[in-house]
């Protein structure tokens, strides 16, 4: 379970969370969609601290991220994966150094069984034979399904995608939404998507929130939000520029 | 106008020295709980060690030569070219070689630490290792302060060595002073005392240059200007670190072995 307590976050002078507070029950399949720059990526930081508050609580398993220092968040962060929003991966390892980093640091496996498990985790994203390759020699829709496959070989209970879909064709992005239900209903994970697509988000989430200046401003069922009357909803989810509105400003 | 200003500078740098200390103290308790990556290690001292040879070569023999020679120049006028050696390898030994050769590694070696870390930094995989359950003190800072650690006094010592064979040629083949004298003196005056002096400095220096590279590139800012920002920081203060930290233990150290 995850939930989050009056969150406030600014970066100098810039407010990015005002308070957001929402809560995320285990085995829930959740996307958060909000307008770019809304502080999407920087709400889903926060929910695995890789960044620290200014005010609030962010508590997983009812344990405060806040409190704990650097290594008992190691700790934590062992049941979470997550997905960049960039891929993130390592450019100086080769995928497949990339994809059973985990596994090479737990020691728990011997060399053939954890090639075999990375050519299990890229044959789920579809991607094969592509083990000795380095970051920098593949697409950007490429890195992002390796990085996938980063987050999801070693089970964990909590996965995170940052804009899973953004970047891949559209049978690209087909595909890792299927990946992405699946692994949520065989593995039983909780997920936690950022995106914003909207057949996307109605392809992987039960449940959808939007952030709006810097609170949760929209939360439930995804069929309900995706036709909610709520104008602000409504001009998000239908991508409408209100008749009012002059710039992105 | 100037009090502020001043103030605020003091404050930023004793922020910026208790990051520092904090960052030493991380990675010396993670050598104590953790078992460093071996192949890190490796990879690293290869990186450090093997590639500044070249670097620290030239360096050594650039210095004891020119070293030599105006020593040669002005002991000639009082008649003592033979001690000539005495001087070069006194102060090859412990004040020239260490600092010189750790000089050039702050150069080669902070820059690339720095730009290393803080391009992951900016580009998001120092969070993508914490999401890992990897601490990047563990991963990327301790095999990089043990290799410098490591590398630092060899690459000391062989610039040294380097040096004072240089300075025996130019000395005794180009300059004319008598070989035997030469090396008789050199080894009269020369003390123990002296050699391990240059090796604990440099020691230290490596040490020192790996972490405050190393804290360069984990607090890298935003973009490339961060990056190449943090890289001269890296190098400036390493360097700085090396000359005003030699002369101190230059004052202890003598104390210590000299009473
Ligand atoms: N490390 C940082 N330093 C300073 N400002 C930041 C930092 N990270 C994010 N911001 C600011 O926070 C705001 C929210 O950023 P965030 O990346 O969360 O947006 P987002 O909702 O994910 O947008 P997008 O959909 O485009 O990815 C942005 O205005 C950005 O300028
Ligand atoms: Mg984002």
């Amino acid at each position: 379970m995850i939930e989050v307590r009056d969150l406030w976050k600014s970066f100098g002078p810039q407010p990015v969370l005002l308070g957001t507070c929402l809560r995320i029950e285990k085995g829930e399949a959740v996307v958060i969609i909000g307008r770019s720059g809304g502080g999407k990526s920087v709400l889903l930081k926060h929910l695995i601290a890789l960044l620290q508050p200014d005010r609030g609580q962010v508590l997983v398993d009812g344990q405060d991220l806040c409190r704990l220092d650097e290594r008992q968040l190691l700790q934590v962060r062992r049941k979470f994966g997550m997905l960049f929003q960039m891929a993130a991966l390592f450019d100086s390892l080769t995928v497949y150094e990339n994809v059973s980093f985990v596994l090479q640091r737990e020691r728990r496996h011997t060399e053939a069984q954890m090639r075999k498990l990375v050519a299990e985790a890229l044959e789920m994203v579809e991607l094969r034979g592509i083990e000795e390759k380095k970051p920098a020699e593949l697409s950007g829709g490429m890195r992002k399904r390796v990085g996938l496959a980063r987050a999801i070989i070693y089970r964990p209970e909590i996965l995170l995608y940052d804009e899973p879909t953004t970047g891949l064709d559209p049978v690209a992005g087909a595909r890792i939404d299927q990946l992405i239900h699946r692994v949520w209903e065989q593995l039983h994970v909780t997920s936690i998507a950022v995106t914003h697509d909207m057949a996307s988000a109605r392809r992987i989430s039960k449940r959808i929130l939007m952030l709006h200046e810097g609170g949760i401003y929209a939360d439930g069922p995804s069929a309900d939000i995706l036709s909610s009357t709520d104008p602000v909803v409504h001009n998000f989810v239908n991508g409408i520029v209100p008749a009012d509105s002059q710039s992105f400003a | 106008m100037v009090v502020p200003i001043l103030q605020q500078r003091v404050r930023y740098l004793f922020s910026e020295l208790g990051e520092l200390a904090h960052i030493a103290g991380e990675a010396f308790r993670s050598l104590r709980h953790h078992r460093p990556s071996w192949r890190d290690f490796v990879e690293q001292l290869h990186f450090i060690g093997v590639k500044s040879q070249s670097v620290v070569i030239t360096t050594g023999a650039a210095t004891g030569m020119v070293l030599c020679a105006q020593t040669y120049f002005q002991f000639h006028k009082v008649k003592m070219d033979t001690a000539t050696g005495a001087v070069v390898s006194v102060g090859m030994c412990s004040e020239l070689g260490p600092v010189l050769a750790c000089l050039m590694i702050a150069g080669r070696v902070g820059a690339a630490m720095a730009a290393e870390l803080g391009t992951m930094k900016v580009t998001e995989q120092i969070d993508a290792l914490r999401t890992l359950a990897t601490h990047p003190v563990d991963h990327l800072v301790v095999p990089r302060l043990l290799a410098a650690t490591v590398a630092a006094p060899l690459l000391t010592a062989e610039a040294v060595a380097v040096g004072i064979f240089a300075s025996w040629m130019v000395g005794a083949h180009l300059l004319g002073i008598d070989s035997a004298y030469y090396v008789a003196n050199m080894n009269r005056y020369t003390a123990p005392t002296d050699v391990v002096t240059g090796l604990i400095k440099a020691t230290l220096f490596g040490a020192a240059i790996a972490v405050i590279s190393c804290y360069k590139g984990l607090s890298c800012q935003q973009g490339a200007e961060g990056v190449g920002k943090a890289t001269t920081e890296a190098v400036v203060y390493s360097s700085i670190t090396v000359l005003v930290a030699n002369f101190f233990l230059t004052l202890f150290l003598t104390r210590l072995f000299k009473g």
